[in-house]
């Protein structure tokens, strides 16, 4: 229990760059998985195409790839840099790696939305004459929206949870590099482990409590 | 429901308005693709010296092959034992004694909201201290993708047992068997086919996932490939990057590939009267179906 | 059909089984039988060397095993402990952020790895040597030519490796650094990555032990890259050969194989092979005074 006390500021700094960074992340992540999904059932083929092999990929390639590379390969590599100071640089660059890397689950959350809403309401939406953006806006989204809260909000908890990875970029200020940094003096420390892991609950969890009852309350009864 | 559904087959004014948009999409894939190009170009890393070592052996030998076993041996340990723990752990949450019911459900809930990273920080600081000295890197990366992919897929397998209609197990019940039996014969099978697809995709999870090893220095395809590669072969980063990438999405698209023919085998048979389960709302939306979490 | 599944699932879980159980023959350090690292040389155990895996010309991974000056040394160091007998090596990388928890988890058994002998360290790790002596330098872009002395660091960029304390003698003043310069550190895993930052635009210049920079620099000039050491060595480090706290046996016995090694003439060979003809640099002449083993 002394370490926690001893170490609490720390760790308490390092996890409110957790919370930095997941901010940032919701908040790009979601605006980019939209477009990505507007890309994915448009009429254009090339945009289709598109969307669905930068879904591909970057689902299918681990976090801590993207964000190495995003620090050592984009940043230092390729000269895509933020800011002139490090630390400002390197949060800037784990923030957007994550926010690429989570848009395309915030994507497929989406489509999985828009799939569930039955084929009649898009046939009786046309037959009505409604165009495809007004389908798609007023009969489609709105239930597919329901549909979408749940899974969505899975998707911002493993968001919030993976902020933790920022260690792969270079990003060493997170709670995670805090915890193994005291951890390499203290040893492993019980006290500050689970210190940690309710602050991350206490973050998650109002979350997940959340999006449940939204998608149950709201849900289309069908 | 397919995309095509939302539009109707174009008209004149809305082929012109595709034309227009394919056009416009063309021209703004084809300037992202020049974009990296021309970045690369720029920083001279299309320069043969950095590419042509990826096509000696040695370089496959020295550094991507041992590295790829050791993601593939971390990968298929944790697939095993997180099954196991998924198994015992799934069926424990629908004992009928609470004693069992209800520290199941608190040890599935609570390794499911750890961020992994962090528990694989703490196993690897803790068995020196509890074990004494040794290389607890593989230890604990296989730990951790264990515990958290094992209480994923124990809430797939609660979650399939519950999708098996009521009726079966009433009828088995009825037909005079027991608790054990109709759990074994009637209910287990049935679910089985039915949480494949979300399993195999958990599956991609925890191979995506053994990646966290390049954290704590174990030995795998992302450390060798990413770090000691470009290290030894000066200025191939960016080649190591693309190289790396490649193998594993080509790995995980593989296990897709697998998850999507399953869960389609799955729905076309009819031996089974559970169906699939995929994403979507309800208990056991993380981590299932082909949007698994991350 | 059940059954046939069933045959599947066992046949799947045997094999990944099996890919886990060949690989898994590293046993590490952690062997119980021997209590010092020099009883197990004698007893003819397989020793874990710890060395850098991506420094050039000082431990580097270019084949099944490391290459470079520290690694010729501990080979000869450790046939020198064994009364000239060959002793079984299996390497093992050591970054400098693991060397301490290497040593103190039995990972490694002795560590040759561009390991400074300092007052902070010798809390930790028992010291053997040193067998060599460096100097903290500085490099920088070919093309800079607005750092020429370690002062003209004020106000740049400089790299901050993970577990190592080089960039504390340009930041902090004495005792624990030197200069006390009013520096920006950016954080790297190692010093492979500091030089991968050094030739983007993110970081000004890498500070630390002249031969680790001279190994650098001798690469990316192979390579075409370009880097300029400014060969003003303004400390002393000395580098010593780590062994777990408290195992003075073994340390008297490295003490003794390295004033053999300097008296034969083997370390300046060594030292004369990896590092000779290169400007600047200045090369130790006689072998280093020993520390005493504590």
């Amino acid at each position: 229990m002394d370490e926690l006390i001893k170490y609490a500021p720390d760790l308490a700094l390092g996890f409110l760059e957790n919370v930095k960074i997941a901010a940032v992340g919701a908040v790009v992540s979601m605006i980019l998985g939209t477009i990505l999904v507007a890309m994915r059932v448009s009429p254009t083929p090339v945009l289709r195409a598109a969307g669905t092999v930068y879904v591909n990929v970057v689902r299918n390639t681990p976090l801590t790839l993207v964000l190495a590379f995003s620090a050592l390969g984009l940043s230092d590599r390729l000269g895509l840099v933020f800011s002139d100071v490090p630390l400002t640089n390197s949060f800037w660059l784990v923030s957007l790696g994550l926010s690429a890397y989570t848009a395309a689950f915030v994507c497929e959350a989406l489509r999985a939305g828009v799939n569930t809403v039955p084929i009649g309401q898009a046939e009786a939406a046309r037959s009505i004459g409604l165009t495809f953006m007004q389908s798609l806006t007023m009969i489609i989204l709105p239930q597919a929206f329901r549909a979408v809260i749940a899974p969505l909000g899975s998707v911002m908890i493993a968001m919030i949870k993976n902020t933790t990875v920022a260690t792969a970029g270079g990003y060493l200020a997170d709670s995670a590099a805090v915890m193994k940094i005291t951890f390499d003096q203290t040893g492993a420390s019980i006290p500050i482990f689970i210190g940690l892991i309710i602050a991350f609950m206490v973050l998650t969890m109002p979350i997940g409590f959340l999006t449940g009852w939204l998608s149950r309350r709201l849900a289309v009864v069908r | 429901m397919s995309a095509s559904v939302l539009f109707d087959i174009p008209g004149p004014r809305a082929r012109l308005r595709n034309g227009l948009l394919t056009v416009l999409g063309v021209a703004a894939v084809a300037a992202a693709l020049y974009g990296v190009y021309a970045g690369f170009d720029a920083k001279g890393q299309w320069a043969a010296e950095i590419w042509l070592p990826f096509l000696k052996w040695n370089t496959w030998q020295v550094y991507i092959f041992p590295g790829l076993i050791g993601t593939l041996r971390a990968a298929a340990a944790a697939s095993v034992l997180a099954l196991v723990f998924g198994i015992v752990f799934g069926l424990a949450r629908l004992s009928d004694h609470s004693w069992i019911r209800i520290p199941a459900g608190a040890v599935v809930e609570i390794f499911r909201a750890i961020p992994l990273l962090l528990l694989i920080f703490f196993i690897f600081y803790l068995f020196p201290t509890l074990m004494g000295g040794g290389d607890y890197g593989f230890v604990a990366l296989v730990l951790g993708l264990t515990l958290y992919n094992g209480s994923v897929l124990a809430e797939i397998v609660r979650a399939g047992v519950n999708a098996v209609p009521k009726g079966q197990a009433e009828a088995a019940y009825a037909v005079g068997m027991r608790k054990n039996q109709v759990m074994r014969l009637v209910l287990v099978p049935q679910a089985v086919t039915a949480m494949m697809p979300a399993i195999v995709s958990q599956l991609v999870v925890l191979l995506k996932d053994t990646a966290l090893g390049y954290i704590i220095a174990y030995v795998d395809l992302l450390n060798t490939g990413f770090n000691i590669l470009p290290a030894a072969i000066f200025g191939a980063l960016i080649p190591a990057a693309i190289v790396v990438g490649v193998i594993y999405v080509a790995l995980n698209m593989a296990l897709s590939f697998l998850a999507t023919w399953l869960e389609r085998r799955s729905r076309r048979s009819r031996r089974s009267t559970t169906p699939p389960i995929t994403t979507g709302p309800g208990p056991i939306e993380s981590g299932v179906g082909s949007a698994a979490v991350p | 059909m059940h059954m046939r599944r069933m045959g599947a699932v066992l046949s799947i879980a045997a094999l990944a089984a099996g890919l886990t159980a060949c690989g898994g023959g590293d046993s590490g350090g952690g062997d119980q039988s021997y209590s010092t690292v020099i009883d197990k040389i004698k007893g003819g155990a397989t020793i874990v060397v710890g060395t850098k895996w991506d420094q050039p010309s000082l431990g580097l991974k270019v084949g099944n095993e490391p290459e470079g000056f520290d690694v010729d040394v501990a080979k000869a160091v450790l046939k020198e402990m064994n009364g000239g007998k060959d002793v079984k090596v299996s390497w093992k990388e050591s970054a400098s952020s693991n060397r301490e928890p290497f040593l103190e988890n039995g990972t490694v058994d002795i560590i040759f790895a561009t390991y400074s002998i300092t007052e902070e360290r010798k809390a930790k790790v028992t010291f053997g040597g040193p067998y060599v002596i460096a100097h903290q330098d500085v490099m920088v872009r070919q093309d800079d030519t607005a750092i020429n002395s370690p002062q003209d660091l004020k106000g740049k960029r400089i790299c901050k490796a993970a577990g190592s304390n080089s960039y504390k003698r340009i930041t902090d003043p004495p005792p624990d650094g030197e200069l006390d310069i009013d520096a920006t550190t950016v954080d790297a895993a190692n010093y492979s990555q500091c030089v991968q930052k050094l030739q983007g635009s993110n970081l000004d210049a890498v500070t630390t032990d002249d031969l680790i920079l001279a190994g650098f620099a001798k690469q990316a000039q192979q390579a075409g890259g370009s880097f300029k050491v400014l060969g003003q060595g303004f400390t002393d480090e000395k580098y010593g050969v780590g062994l777990k706290k408290g195992d003075t046996k073994t340390c008297e016995a490295v003490n003794a194989a390295v004033k053999k090694l300097w008296d034969d003439g083997t370390m300046k060979k060594l030292q004369d092979q990896w590092f000779g003809g290169i400007q600047g640099l200045k090369l130790t002449e006689s072998a280093p005074p020993a520390e005493g083993c504590a």
